[in-house]
């Protein structure tokens, strides 16, 4: 059969890889930048999304509970199913145990389902990462964690993902400090977001969202715009 | 004979400043029939948690696998020890999946928040219907028994010592009168710092 080995989603190439899930963190790679960043009290999501003058407007980051909320880089519709997996996920655990999943067993969970899209019949993998903001009520900490298309998860103060996630990251290691707080971190994000931006950042082509002890909100077009004009 | 009352029991909770009491008869009968004199009906689920069961023995006994079951694949999962209230919700589920060919077992569970100290006492009926009250709640044959006397022992704000007074009179009174509950009593007294197990001795025959 030749060195066909990225046809078949659950074969190993020699090497040790399987090339169906490195082709999906490629996608991840080309897809659009995203920024998370955890604050003292809170965390922040910014991300890149690109507006015109024709088409509607369509949110990439998105709430999942109270007090969680995620942002994609990579393919649209493919994060839009792990959303609505992950409100379900969240929903599910509420009517259980009689209290909000917390943001760890939400991630373990959701990992487990891009996991599954790995080693079963008839799929492919994700190809997006998520970035998953969380503020865990009990004992009242931001988290934030990256989730991979192979069902890989990490915990990370600050990270970036998608185009130029590389020199965002070199960005961020040298301007990120565990002591910001929120309003600082919204405006580290940016200027790591801008690292990333071959057009100018406006209100209509930026994202931003902030997930604190009150939950998870995203910012409206005038608070991004003061927070650009601030940079 | 209702087969809630076949085997006989009864467990009662009383909440105060900072603590709770839950305790137990030691009776375990066939209808007029007793069967055994050493059957707690009071159960550890975690540091400060307790769950009672009464009702139809058999199903208890069942219904006690299947929480401990529960409860410890969530300790396990979320590596952190049970709230009671948290338990309460699982053991309510666990009854109204079988809403339709229900376990003739009413559940009660009492416990401190491990994290906040704070009391938490509920009941349920066979098919999960939670009930909170602040002061205190009683299942099987003698909680009908229980509501008056406990009315008038239970007082706003006691300490650990008050409310285990409370507690084992109330039920030495209830077991006075429930011929289904009897040999003695056992009472747990949940503070933040430990839990005093005593044994009561009231009428034994």
């Amino acid at each position: 059969m030749g060195d066909h080995y990225g046809f078949s989603l659950t074969t190993f190439s020699p090497s040790g890889k399987l090339m169906q899930i490195e082709y999906a963190l490629n996608a991840v790679k080309n897809g659009q930048p995203s920024v998370g960043l955890k604050a003292s009290d809170g965390v922040v999501l910014a991300t890149e999304n690109p507006s015109s003058p024709l088409y509607e407007e369509q949110a990439k980051i998105e709430k999942i509970s109270k007090h969680i909320g995620c942002v994609y880089s990579g393919m649209g519709p493919d994060a839009r199913l792990l959303v609505k997996r992950a409100r379900k996920i969240a929903i599910t655990y509420e009517d259980m145990y009689g209290e909000e999943i917390s943001t760890t067993q939400l991630v373990t969970r959701l990992a487990a389902v891009m996991q599954e899209y790995t080693q079963s019949g008839g799929v492919r993998p994700f190809g997006v990462s998520l970035l998953i903001a969380g503020w865990d009520v009990e004992p009242g900490k931001p988290l934030l964690f990256q989730c991979d298309p192979s069902g890989a998860y990490f915990a990370w103060k600050a990270t970036a993902l998608g185009k130029n996630d590389t020199n965002a990251k070199t960005f961020l290691e040298k301007r990120f400090s565990e002591t910001l707080e929120l309003d600082d971190g919204v405006h580290t994000s940016l200027l790591t977001l801008r690292e990333c931006f071959d057009v100018g950042m406006t209100e209509d082509n930026v994202e931003v969202a902030v997930c604190n002890a009150s939950g998870f909100h995203r910012l409206t077009k005038q608070q991004v715009k003061d927070h650009l004009g601030a940079l | 004979m209702s087969i809630m009352s076949y085997t006989g029991g009864t467990v009662l909770a009383m909440a105060g400043d900072d603590c709770v009491c839950i305790a137990s008869d030691l009776r375990l009968g066939e209808q007029m029939n007793t069967v055994a004199v050493d059957q707690k009906k009071v159960h550890k689920m975690s540091d400060k948690v307790y769950v009672g069961l009464c009702g139809f023995h058999s199903d208890a006994k069942t219904v006690l696998d299947k929480i401990m079951f529960r409860k410890n694949l969530y300790e396990l999962r979320e590596n952190r020890s049970i709230k009671p209230k948290v338990l309460a919700t699982i053991i309510s589920n666990l009854a109204y999946q079988h809403r339709f060919g229900s376990f003739f077992t009413e559940p009660l569970v009492a416990g401190l928040d491990p994290v906040s100290h704070k009391p938490y006492i509920c009941a349920m009926d066979t098919i999960g219907n939670i009930c909170t009250p602040e002061d205190f709640v009683a299942i099987g044959t003698g909680a009908e028994y229980l509501l008056g006397v406990s009315e008038s022992f239970w007082r706003k704000g006691m300490n650990s010592e008050e409310l285990f007074e409370a507690t084992a009179q109330s039920m030495l009174s209830a077991l006075e009168r429930d011929a289904a509950s009897g040999w003695g009593a056992v009472v747990y007294t949940i503070t933040k710092n430990n839990v005093n197990i005593r044994t009561i001795k009231a009428r034994m025959d």
